[in-house]
């Protein structure tokens, strides 16, 4: 009998050890998937990190057509737009674009645009050299602001792909903001 | 057979049973705690199916009659939660407590202390749950699949009361899953090799695996729901770099392996009632057994079927049509073995078979409607309307429950030791499946014709599929008041005594033992032949 | 078997009242939406089949091989001859399901070289449209009436799938739609096109369609996006391209003109009377399905304005133009500045401020609102 509690103990600890471990492996879902978009380009979201423009060459019997689109999260009022609404692009060669902002409430704000590309297989082959998305952006009372993205098409981008949309939603990230500068306000005050 | 039955009857005399709320509170016993989780689920049942009826109600005709949009979605909530949690999921484990042991021939679960927590976390888990239905803002109104960022920043306090029951019946799953592989691995009879373990003890030791496999996931996604709630974390807000639909992955990961854990232990206990009534041998034991596993791994690959919508790339929609579509073929095998199962045998039509071949039939409707599902294009105009709640419906009420059906009326006589009343469970079988026709099939017309699930409000052109439905479903509702009936009888010993094998073509050590059987039983290990 | 004439009756019972009742799926007007039912008959004809077969010799053993019939049971038990073709030949059933399956499913994605790109937004609980091409955008909201849904009117013949403004989109040309969402997910589904999309917040799904007949298509929100879920319809009006261009151009120059003779009406001082007038349906029409019409709200969930909070707060007025034309992140409250002008924002809150015995007198005029909005 003390045999079998002793084998019971073993296995019973080893499914504890499952258990546990299938919990922390809900969590690692978390950067698996990540990872899994980034490399697949899964669910059309750019990457965070800048690009570096490689002399690639530009082809030019291909031309791309690049739409943007911008949208503004509930509880953000500011003005938020591309200088133009789409560019028509060859595979390889940069652009840049321009993104207006301005805040027109009496508080100074910070906001974090967010990226997404339609269809989503497209963000594969966006490389973005700069853009405003990579950190918040703070804007104070009334200020406006103009935002460069510069970018490319990767020239491996598949032949059925002719047209893709780039949004941004901006989201208001002041209460959550590192760069915060409540602070300095305060002591202005 | 006699000598066995007057030694365990010799025992029987010594029970020694503890008296009074005792007994139940502090039990581990196998039996008594089997007997508290079908009374627990069997409540369940009730309150879950008393929200249906609201359901129903509201949708008997359009527009808005007896309840308000917000409370509909509550009633949708928790009917799903109660019904899945609750009713269908304890009733399992009731069933895996009481026969498990006796199929293979140990005196008791392994870790009974464990047991006796396992079943009495629950209750908090719904007094919470239920509970929450009372408090300001009302009860988790965002579907049972609790979809961010609906659940995590429009749920209000629900959100939370929703995680912490989701938590608790967690726990009370794995507890449970673990003392079934550690009573089943550890603790058969001598002799009693895996190959020769009845279907029922193998399709719950697989369901076992699949509980604590899938369990602590769904644990950390609502963990994740909480925080993202309370802690402002975001792993599913897109502002700080989530996103809403990775919720969708980790859900249904669990999410799909669940549907199975609901239906597996139904294949045993279906593979252990036909076999009884045709007098034969079950067809294709062993590949029975590969069939369940190969379901049960299938089942880790095809989640995203539940989300073709949500726009995925074409690579990832046709990997999980594919997968899901292959789920078809261990399934079929089931279904095919169950038929040459009753093929040239010797067939009779006790309550138990008639249930059990109402879930074959009904099943495998289920099964097509699934299959029909499976196909990505055909599931754009498919999803989530009234065709995907006919098609659950069909597998989980005509399947999972008309199997705890069959299965209580299987062995009722064993459990309380008089043969309940037949005539009156024929009347339950027969009005339980008309009316559960009634009520679910026209849902497919429902959802081919383009009705929505979830909302309380139709269009004018789905008011006599919902009119059917409703009637079907208030008949299947007072039908069930009968099976109470039938098993109250019995529980209180009114009726005829039930011999220790009540049915001529059973087999399996449960029946060796009298009925009811006794508080303890193979206390020395039976032989196995 | 009891169950046939039963079932029979039911379903005979219910015949005269919907005589077009449907109970297919629909076939649609595109191509697409045309090889989705095809797909959908193929596999519904595939499982009667197999059903039949199944069932047929289920229902053949249960009469032949009864006890009374069949005393005495064959032993057979094994076969691994039947076994295997009973795996086989599912497995071939199924290649054959999913050939036309994925060629079908290739064709759904295939989103390049469209004509038109429309923005479609979903929010709680309508949805928004965006011409991409040209400087056209508005709302399109349930169009029925609240007292038709409480049933103290008749219903209509587009009950619950009728809305405001609907989106027109030109015949015989590829539209591509950006599906996304302000805040829960939605999903834009139209039986007709055989599109379904969900409307992620933060994120753009595409999808595409190419109607060749003009006319009228409904649809509904087909995911759970809280408690109006079953109240924001669908409808797309398909017009031939020189009716399309001709009403695009309309409506462009009807919104430009609507933006004009709002920054007009800005000096415009309106009395209180107009202002509550206004308000009243205003808030009606937009607030009254959360803050319900008494504004007592929903406990826990909307809050409540009559009596409380900043509807009442003296020193409030500038913190509720901004709530309501911003809304609040993380809230059921939506900004809408961008649905609602600023005569009618600047009513609904004097409304709110002043109905219900809230009574603190303010006035709020457009031009506060623009103050707000534009500095």
């Amino acid at each position: 009998m003390s045999e079998q509690h002793q084998n019971n103990s073993i296995l019973v600890k080893r499914l504890l050890l499952t258990v546990a471990g299938m919990f922390a492996f809900g969590f690692a879902l978390v950067p698996l998937y990540d990872v899994f978009c980034e490399v697949t380009g899964f669910n059309g979201r750019t990457s965070n990190e800048a690009a570096t423009y490689e002399m690639v060459e530009i082809d030019e019997s291909r031309t791309i057509r690049v739409q943007f689109l911008t949208r503004n999260a509930k509880g953000i009022p500011w003005k938020f737009e591309s200088s133009v609404k789409e560019v028509r692009i060859h595979p390889g060669e940069t652009k840049v674009v321009n993104f207006l902002a301005a805040n027109p409430t009496q508080s100074d704000m910070v906001a974090q645009a967010i990226p997404s590309v339609a269809p989503a297989e497209a963000s594969l082959y966006l490389n973005k050299v700069e853009c405003f998305c990579f950190n918040q952006q703070p804007l104070t009372a009334g200020a406006n602001t103009k935002m460069p993205m510069q970018f490319y098409v990767d020239p491996d981008i598949p032949d059925h792909i002719t047209t893709f949309t780039l949004s941004y939603t901006l989201y208001d990230v002041t209460a959550q903001s590192s760069q915060s500068f409540k602070d300095e306000q305060k002591e202005t005050e | 057979m006699s000598t066995a039955v007057d030694a365990t009857h010799h025992d029987a005399h010594h029970d020694h049973k503890p008296s009074g709320i005792g007994r139940w509170l502090f039990t581990t016993n196998h039996k008594d705690i089997g007997t508290l989780y079908l009374w627990f689920s069997l409540i369940m049942f009730f309150v879950g199916g008393a929200m249906a009826m609201v359901i129903r109600a509201e949708l008997f005709q359009p527009g808005l009659q007896l309840v308000e949009p917000h409370f509909f979605n509550q009633m949708t909530t928790v009917h799903g939660l109660v019904m899945i949690f609750g009713a269908v999921m304890p009733a399992f484990v009731g069933l895996a407590n009481w026969m498990i042991p006796m199929m293979i021939g140990a005196p008791d679960m392994a870790l009974p202390r464990m047991n006796n927590w396992s079943f009495w976390i629950l209750p908090f888990a719904f007094c919470i749950l239920l509970g929450s239905l009372f408090s300001a803002g009302g009860g988790p109104a965002f579907g049972w699949t609790a979809y961010a960022p609906l659940s995590t920043q429009y749920g209000g306090d629900s959100t939370a009361y929703f995680v912490f029951s989701v938590h608790i019946m967690g726990i009370s799953s794995i507890m449970g899953a673990i003392n079934v592989i550690v009573t089943v691995l550890n603790m058969r009879a001598p002799g009693m090799t895996l190959m020769k373990m009845p279907m029922f003890v193998w399709t719950w030791l697989i369901t076992a695996f699949l509980l604590i496999a899938v369990m602590p996931v769904l644990a950390g996604a609502v963990t994740m729901l909480l925080t993202d709630t309370y802690f402002g974390t975001s792993f599913f807000d897109a502002a700080g770099g989530g996103d809403p639909v990775m919720y969708q992955h980790i859900f249904w990961f669990f999410g799909h392996p669940e549907v199975y854990i609901m239906i597996l232990p139904s294949f045993g206990i279906v593979s252990a009632i036909i076999p009884a009534f045709a007098r034969k041998k079950l067809f294709g034991y062993s590949s029975m057994v590969y069939a369940t596993a190969a379901i049960a791994l299938l089942s880790f690959l095809v989640w995203a079927h539940h989300m073709f919508t949500t726009g995925m790339p074409v690579f990832a929609e046709l990997f999980f049509m594919y997968c899901t579509m292959i789920i078809a073929v261990p399934t079929g095998v089931k279904i095919f073995n169950w038929v040459a199962t009753m093929w040239r045998g010797s067939l009779t039509f006790e309550t138990p078979m008639l249930f059990a071949l109402a879930f074959v039939i009904l099943f495998t409707i289920g099964g097509f409607s699934g299959l029909m599902l499976a196909i990505t294009p055909a599931d754009f105009q498919y999803h989530d309307t009234y065709f995907v709640v006919a098609h659950f419906h069909y597998v989980l009420v005509t399947g999972a429950v008309f199997s705890i059906m069959a299965a209580a009326y299987y062995w009722l006589p064993k459990w309380s030791g008089y043969m309940y009343d037949t005539t009156l469970s024929k009347v339950h079988f027969w009005l339980s499946v008309i009316s559960v026709n009634i009520l679910f099939f026209p849902m497919h017309f429902a959802g081919l014709a383009g009705m929505p699930r979830r909302i309380p409000d139709y269009a004018t052109q789905f008011a006599d599929v919902n009119q059917i439905t409703s009637i079907g479903g208030f008949a299947f509702g007072l039908s069930q008041l009968v099976f109470l009936w039938v098993v109250i009888k019995c529980a209180q010993k009114k009726g005829e005594k039930a011999d220790s094998k009540p049915w001529e073509g059973a087999e399996g050590f449960e029946w060796s033992v009298p009925s009811p059987a006794p508080y303890h039983t193979f206390e020395k290990p039976p032989k196995v032949e | 078997m009891k169950m046939k004439p039963l079932w029979t009756l039911l379903v005979m019972l219910s015949l005269p009242a919907s005589a077009e009742s449907q109970l297919n799926l629909t076939k649609g007007v595109t191509e697409v939406s045309n090889r989705v039912y095809d797909l959908h008959m193929t596999i519904f004809y595939i499982c009667c089949v197999i059903g039949v077969v199944v069932f047929g010799l289920m229902f053949i053993s249960m009469i032949r091989h009864r006890k009374s019939k069949n005393p005495k049971p064959a032993n057979f038990h094994e076969n691994v001859k039947v076994e295997i073709a009973w795996t086989i030949i599912p497995l071939l059933i199924l290649v054959g399901m999913a050939i036309p399956a994925t060629t079908t499913l290739i064709a759904m994605e295939d989103t390049s070289d469209a004509d038109v790109t429309i923005q479609v937004t979903g929010s709680q609980w309508k949805w928004h449209y965006k011409y991409f091409e040209n400087d056209v955008e508005f709302f399109s909201r349930l169009a029925t009436q609240q007292e038709q849904i409480n049933n103290k009117f008749d219903k209509s013949e587009n009950y619950l799938l009728e809305v405001d403004r609907p989106l027109v989109i030109p015949t015989g040309q590829k539209v591509r739609f950006l599906v996304t969402s302000d805040d829960v997910i939605h999903s834009w589904w139209v039986p007709d096109f055989a599109i379904k999309k969900d409307a992620n917040p933060g994120f753009i799904n595409e999808t595409w369609t190419k109607v060749d007949e003009p006319g009228v298509y409904r649809g509904q929100c087909a995911e759970l996006c809280g408690k109006d879920h079953g109240f924001m319809p669908v409808v797309v009006i398909a017009k031939e391209p020189a009716e399309y261009e001709k009403w695009i151009t309309e409506i462009e120059a009807e919104q430009e003109a609507a933006r004009q003779r709002e920054q007009e009406l800005l000096s415009m001082e309106m009395s209180k009377d107009e202002l509550m007038d206004l308000g009243e349906k205003v808030y009606n029409s937009t607030c009254a399905a959360c803050h319900q019409p008494n504004g007592q709200g929903v406990n826990g969930v909307f809050p409540a304005l009559a009596g409380s909070g900043v509807a009442v707060d003296p020193d409030g007025t500038s913190k509720h133009i901004d709530i309501v034309v911003n809304g609040v992140s993380g809230t059921a409250m939506q900004a809408f500045g961008e649905q609602l002008s600023m005569q009618e924002l600047a009513a609904v809150i004097t409304y709110e401020r002043n109905a219900w015995g809230n009574d603190t007198g303010d006035l709020i005029q457009a031009a506060d609102i623009n103050e707000v909005m534009n500095q």
